[in-house]
Formats: C-alpha cells, sequence, structure tokens
C-alpha cells in the first residue's frame, strides 16, 4: 500500500530524513520508534504533506500513485490520515460539522454522493458507541477545551468516521496517563482491519503493549537502523536508544 | 504561511457582484449643496412646510460644524459641493402597482436577489425597495395596514403620517447630532418609516433594500421605527451599489423607539461596493444610528454583518431610558483589501435595571484595518446596570490591523461591568489540520471565519443569516449537531 524509497527531507534548511526506505502493506501495523530528533515526526509530517517540510530526495507511493505530488488534502481524500501529536483547536466549528465537511470531501473525491444530515448522524451516533465516545464532546467545537486525553480520543474518533486506507498516529501516546493511554489503544485495536494499514510513531515502548505491532522500526538520525518483529520494541526498552545505535555504529564500521 | 495567505489573498479578491449599473434615466438636480438646492428637494416631495422648516435649520446648523476626525480612518478631503443630492429613476407618474415600475428597476432587483413581486417573495418578508434617493416600491403594505402596520417609505411618511413624523423625528438623533447625521437632517431623500401599534405583534420581518445607482449622488436615507406599547417588530436592512472609481458618500440616519415592553430587532447587511483591490473607489458609509428604549422593559437589539463599503463609521447605539430595559448590538465586520472600519456601538444606562451586551467580532484581512469603538456610559441613577461586552478580532495574513478601543464611564456603583477581548490569527496549523482531513484551505477558511462570528450569526433571522454567510464565502455551519 504504502512504499518508501530513499526519501531525504529537511526542515528550516535542516535536513532531518536522509534515505528512508519503508514498504507496508494492507493489514499490517508498523511501529516506528527513536529517541527525539531522530525524525519520526518529520516522516509523518512529510507523509501527510505539511508545506514547511522540503523532500529533497526519494520517492513515495501510495497504492501505486505518487503521494508526493498530491495536495495535503488530495492525500486525505485518497485515504491517508494523520492523528496529531497536537491536534489543533477550531474555535465555533462543531465536531460534527468539521467531521461532516471531510467526510463529504473525501466521498466527493471519490465519486461516492455527499452524506446527508441524518445518514451522516446515524454513521456518526454508530462509531461513538464503538469508541465509547462521551457525546457531549462531538457537539463541542473542535478541540476547544478538550484535555489531552480528549484531544486525542478525538483523533481516534475522527479516523474511525473517516475510515482511511493508512493511519499515521504521531505519538499518539504523548501526554496520556495510563488510563487514558488504555482507552485510546482499545479504540486503535478496534479500528484494526485486513484492509488498513497503521503505522504507529512511538517515543516509548509502552504503548505498544497495548497496540501490538507486526513490524517495529528503529529511526536514528533520520535513517531506519534496525527493524524486527515486536521483540525489538522490547528490546530497546530494556538497552535504551543509545545502545541501538553503538550496535548499528558499531556493526556498519 | 504560503498556503494560508494564498487562500486569504483567494478570498480577498472575490469579485463584486452586485456591481452593475441599471441603464435608466434618472431625474437629478445639480450638483452642489445650497439653500435653493435643499427647498428644490422638499418641493420635489411635495412636503409640508414643518418639513422644509426642519431641513433648513439643519443646514443652517451643518454650516456651523466640521467634519468629525477622531475616528481611526484615513480618507481624501469630501468634496460637499461636487456631490449630487437627489437622484430619482424618471417615472411619469407615481406607480400605483408593480405593474407600473420601470421593468428595468424591477430586473435590478432581481438580479440582486430581492424580488419585488409580492407573489415571488419569501414568505414572511416585507421589502421597501430604496432606488437611489427614492423608495420605488413597498410590498405587503395592505396587509400590514389591515394590522394597523404603517410600512411605508419616508416620502409617504411624511405626507400621510406627519404627526407621527413630527413627533418622533429627531427625538433620538437629533438634527444638530453630528457633521453626518446633521447633513442628512438636510438633504436626506427618502427611507423607510414604520409604526407598529400598541400590542401588535409584526408577522413578518420587514426589510429595505438600499441601493445606489446613479454615478456621483450621495445617498442620505432616513429610517424612523416607531414601536408602541407592547409591539414587536424585526427589520432588515441590506445595501449595495455598482462598482465605481470615484467614492460615494452614503450618509444615513436610523431612528428607533420602543415604547413600554416594546421590542425592537433590527438587522444589518451591508455590502456597499468596497472599492478595487488597490483601494479605489468604493462607498464612504458614514452612518448615525440609535435607538432609544424610552419605556419599561422595552428591548432594542442591533445586529449588523459590515462587509462591504470603503470606509464604515458606524455606530449603532442603545439609550436605555426606561427602568428594565435592554439594549443589545452584535457585529460582524470583516475588512479586505483597502477597507476600513470603525464600528461599535454606545450603551447609554440611564434607568434602573438596564441590561446591555456588546459582541463584536472584527475580521481584519488583506490590507483591511479595523477598529472597535465602544463606549458604555452607566449613568447617576442608573441603579443595578449590567453590561457585558466581549470584542474579539481575527486576522488573517499580515499587513491587515485590528484596533479596540472600549470606554467605559461608570457613576453608579452599583453597576456591574464586563469586558473581554482577544485577538487571534488563523494559523497554518489550522488549516493544515482542515486539509489533512480532507477539507480544502478555501472551505477551512470559510469554516474557521464562521465559526468564529457564530455567537453573532445566530442572532440574525433566518434568510440573512444565509446572506451573510456566502458574503462571508462560507458554507453553511451548523447544520448538523
Amino acid at each position: 500500500m504504502l512504499e518508501i524509497n530513499n526519501l531525504h527531507a529537511r526542515v528550516e534548511g535542516k535536513q532531518i530524513l536522509q534515505g528512508i526506505n519503508l514498504k507496508v502493506n494492507a493489514g499490517e501495523t508498523h511501529a516506528i520508534m527513536g529517541p527525539n530528533g531522530s525524525g519520526k515526526s518529520t516522516l509523518a509530517q512529510v507523509l501527510a504533506g505539511r508545506e514547511s517540510y522540503e523532500v529533497t530526495k526519494g520517492e513515495v507511493l501510495f497504492e501505486g500513485k505518487n503521494l508526493l505530488e498530491m495536495t495535503p488534502e488530495d492525500r486525505a481524500r485518497e485515504g491517508v490520515f494523520m492523528a496529531f501529536q497536537y491536534p489543533v483547536e477550531i474555535p465555533g466549528v462543531s465536531n460534527t460539522y468539521f467531521l461532516k465537511a471531510a467526510l463529504n470531501a473525501i466521498r466527493k473525491h471519490r465519486g461516492l454522493e455527499e452524506l446527508d444530515a441524518i445518514d451522516f448522524l446515524k454513521l456518526v451516533k454508530e462509531k461513538m458507541k464503538l469508541m465509547e465516545m462521551d457525546q457531549s464532546l462531538i457537539s463541542r467545537p473542535v478541540n476547544e477545551g478538550f484535555s489531552g486525553g480528549e484531544k486525542k480520543r478525538n483523533e481516534i474518533f475522527q479516523m474511525a468516521v473517516l475510515d482511511p486506507k493508512l493511519a499515521i498516529l504521531d505519538e499518539t501516546d504523548s501526554g496520556l496517563d495510563i488510563d487514558a493511554l488504555k482507552i485510546v489503544a482499545n479504540s486503535v485495536n478496534a479500528l484494526r482491519s485486513k484492509d488498513r494499514a497503521t503505522i504507529v510513531i512511538t517515543h516509548y515502548q509502552r504503548l505498544l503493549n497495548y497496540i501490538i505491532p507486526d513490524f517495529v522500526h528503529v529511526l536514528s538520525n533520520g535513517r531506519i537502523i534496525r527493524s524486527g518483529g515486536k521483540e525489538l520494541a522490547l528490546e530497546l526498552e530494556d538497552k535504551g536508544y543509545a545502545r541501538a545505535d553503538e550496535v548499528v555504529t558499531a556493526s556498519s564500521q | 504561511m504560503a498556503t494560508a495567505t494564498d487562500t486569504i489573498e483567494d478570498l480577498a479578491n472575490k469579485e463584486y457582484r452586485w456591481g452593475f449599473v441599471t441603464d435608466i434615466e434618472s431625474d437629478a438636480i445639480p450638483r452642489g449643496l445650497n439653500e435653493d438646492i435643499i427647498r428644490m428637494i422638499s418641493a420635489k416631495k411635495n412636503e409640508p412646510e414643518f418639513m422644509l422648516e426642519w431641513r433648513l435649520k439643519s443646514y443652517r446648523h451643518w454650516l456651523t460644524m466640521e467634519e468629525p476626525k477622531w475616528q481611526n480612518v484615513h480618507y481624501a478631503p469630501i468634496d460637499y459641493q461636487n456631490i449630487i443630492y437627489y437622484a430619482a429613476p424618471k417615472q411619469k407618474n407615481s406607480p400605483k402597482s408593480l405593474d407600473e415600475i420601470d421593468p428595468e428597476l424591477l430586473k435590478t432587483y432581481e438580479k440582486l436577489g430581492i424580488p419585488l413581486k409580492e407573489q415571488e417573495l419569501l414568505s414572511g418578508v416585507a421589502v421597501d425597495a430604496v432606488f437611489d434617493s427614492v423608495s420605488v416600491a413597498t410590498t405587503f403594505k395592505d396587509k400590514l395596514a389591515e394590522m394597523g402596520i404603517i410600512f411605508c417609505s419616508f416620502s409617504d411618511a411624511v405626507l400621510h403620517h406627519p404627526d407621527l413624523v413630527q413627533k418622533y423625528l429627531g427625538s433620538v438623533v437629533p438634527y444638530t447630532d453630528n457633521f453626518f447625521a446633521t447633513l442628512n437632517s438636510a438633504v436626506f431623500s427618502d427611507g423607510s418609516f414604520c409604526y407598529i401599534p400598541k400590542g401588535v405583534r409584526c408577522p413578518m420581518e420587514l426589510s429595505t433594500y438600499f441601493r445606489i445607482n446613479a454615478a456621483d449622488t450621495g445617498q442620505f436615507e432616513r429610517t424612523l421605527i416607531i414601536a408602541e406599547e407592547g409591539s414587536y417588530v424585526s427589520y432588515l436592512e441590506g445595501c449595495t451599489a455598482p462598482m465605481r472609481d470615484e467614492n460615494q458618500l452614503h450618509a444615513a440616519v436610523v431612528e428607533l423607539i420602543a415604547l413600554d415592553n416594546a421590542q425592537i430587532k433590527y438587522s444589518t447587511v451591508q455590502n456597499w461596493y468596497p472599492g478595487d483591490k488597490e483601494g479605489k473607489g468604493g462607498i464612504y458609509n458614514f452612518v448615525t444610528k440609535r435607538g432609544k428604549c424610552l419605556g419599561v422593559n422595552s428591548k432594542i437589539s442591533w445586529t449588523q454583518v459590515e462587509t462591504g463599503s470603503a470606509i464604515t463609521w458606524k455606530y449603532p447605539s442603545c439609550i436605555l431610558q426606561g427602568d428594565n430595559s435592554i439594549g443589545e448590538f452584535y457585529s460582524v465586520a470583516l475588512t479586505n483589501n483597502y477597507q476600513q472600519a470603525d464600528t461599535g456601538t454606545k450603551m447609554i444606562h440611564i434607568g434602573e435595571n438596564t441590561r446591555s451586551t456588546i459582541v463584536s467580532k472584527g475580521i481584519s484581512a488583506g490590507h483591511g484595518q479595523n477598529t472597535y469603538r465602544g463606549m458604555v456610559k452607566i449613568l447617576k441613577n442608573a441603579t443595578n446596570a449590567r453590561n457585558f461586552s466581549q470584542c474579539d478580532s481575527l486576522l488573517l495574513g499580515d499587513k491587515c490591523g485590528a484596533h479596540t478601543f472600549p470606554y467605559i464611564e461608570v457613576k453608579n456603583s452599583t453597576a456591574q461591568m464586563e469586558h473581554e477581548a482577544s485577538t487571534s490569527k488563523i494559523g497554518e496549523d489550522q488549516i493544515f489540520y482542515c486539509k489533512q482531513r480532507g477539507i480544502s484551505a478555501e472551505d477551512a477558511v470559510s469554516m474557521i471565519v464562521n465559526g468564529f462570528c457564530k455567537e453573532v450569526f445566530r442572532e440574525l433571522p433566518m434568510e440573512f443569516a444565509v446572506e451573510a454567510q456566502k458574503l462571508l464565502g462560507v458554507s453553511l455551519e451548523g447544520s448538523v449537531g
């Protein structure tokens, strides 16, 4: 579904990604781990199409199409969803209104009929039940006055409604206490499906206790330095990123 | 900020769709202003003596006045001798019915989306259409008359209801009030008049649609609304003008009077031609609007959406004289390109337990300058007066400006005052967030602006709220949830 080849990118003149290669198939969950500044969030932003990030080399194919040529909104309409590390507040715009606009933009792009208010509310209610979302959250303005946990849950709720093909969760665990983390992880697990690929970006292994990945990749200095199964996350937890780095540095010399 | 700015520029560069000129023969008087011109205007309208006297009194006072300079707007000096003070579409006789009105005129209003044929009207809206200096049609007159409601052009009111006009004209905005109001008092040509008798709830929205067509003319209309004891009326006002390179002056006066337990709701969507992208042309909108809550428990609400005009200078105000009376002001002012707006309100608390609410939303884009100027005055006898003010500014792009000048004057220690203010910018973060969900940048900006204005839009009557949202280039917010 997603194929990243030799991806280089920079932001504010600073080279961050220095040759990422990654293949993600439908149904798979990949975890990308790494220390602060390794390029994890940059990768997410580049995939989502943030304008301030400049791709200097490499290509990204999404279902065979050149993802980097698409505008951010077209990527979203094609089925790329990013759960933001810091979800943005939009005062005065209700969550339901926002989501309806988003869903209908996506449906229109795919040649589907736009949902009317009644059908949309039916869908929202169904997803709310699945995500165990509180009714009051969805009628409130987008993320305004939400707690950290509520914002992250709202991201996953949006994902449930928009039903993307590829979901990128950017540090979805940051700022969550253990109870909130479990709730968010359960929601993510409820959305796992054989048609959907998920990339979980995290600094800490603990999220991966709840969202069990199929593959784990370690990012350092803008490159994937190790890839493995779910046990790699545990090893990192044990030894820390510094050791992982050393191991690679030593072996490459 | 590349994309956010691009979108804002796209929005700012939307064409003014109401800028056409109607080719119609016009009956205008010579340029300039002197007592003869005023007599000429008065004679053209067959006015009774008291009206001419009032005009002349105003004119003589105006000669002693100076144009105000304190407002935060800039414009080249206006040559008051180079304005045509009266222009009217030529008609053989005064029309008895819509069938007799020049089809060109009807077409104009159709193009503007204001159908004057009653059967085509949105149910529940009666329209008085003012074209250049005169009222061309008032719909649903007869139906309203059955309930004792008078809704007609100001000229008709002067001729047929001189007692009411004489009693209330200038009772809220005296002819000496300010430079532009005094000028209006001398030369006003037409406008709307509305009288709601005791205990009557007006069954439909009353609406005036103002259109400036002729070149080099000023439009000076006057609106007077009187709500007798226990009555209710909701009044709408809309305005457009053709695109012209020269600035045109619009100096209107609106007076509202609410007696015991009466309620007046006055809504404006102002979309005069704002000038081109370089700031050339456009209407100078220098307007005095004031309501007097004369009776106990009376209420006056102003709601305005100001998107047009090169310069907007207006402060719809409330004098809260009756005990327990309520004044409200809800405003959205949008300035784009080189538009300037200096707008706000005055709430004068005189009676006991009087309450006022001010919600002002200023949006600045392009090189637009947006000023909120407001005054809340609590006089000595206004025991237990309360005011809540909220002034929010939204900036789009980095070349525009937002300014806030709130004045508060309290002479009674039981007063409760609240003031909130905020300034925000549409962030690239917000736009990117929307885009990542599949929403285009343009829709995102509209959505954010619309969300910002929500508290004001929900005060507008339904048809107007839709119009206002369209004007801001937004899609319908709040249809779900």
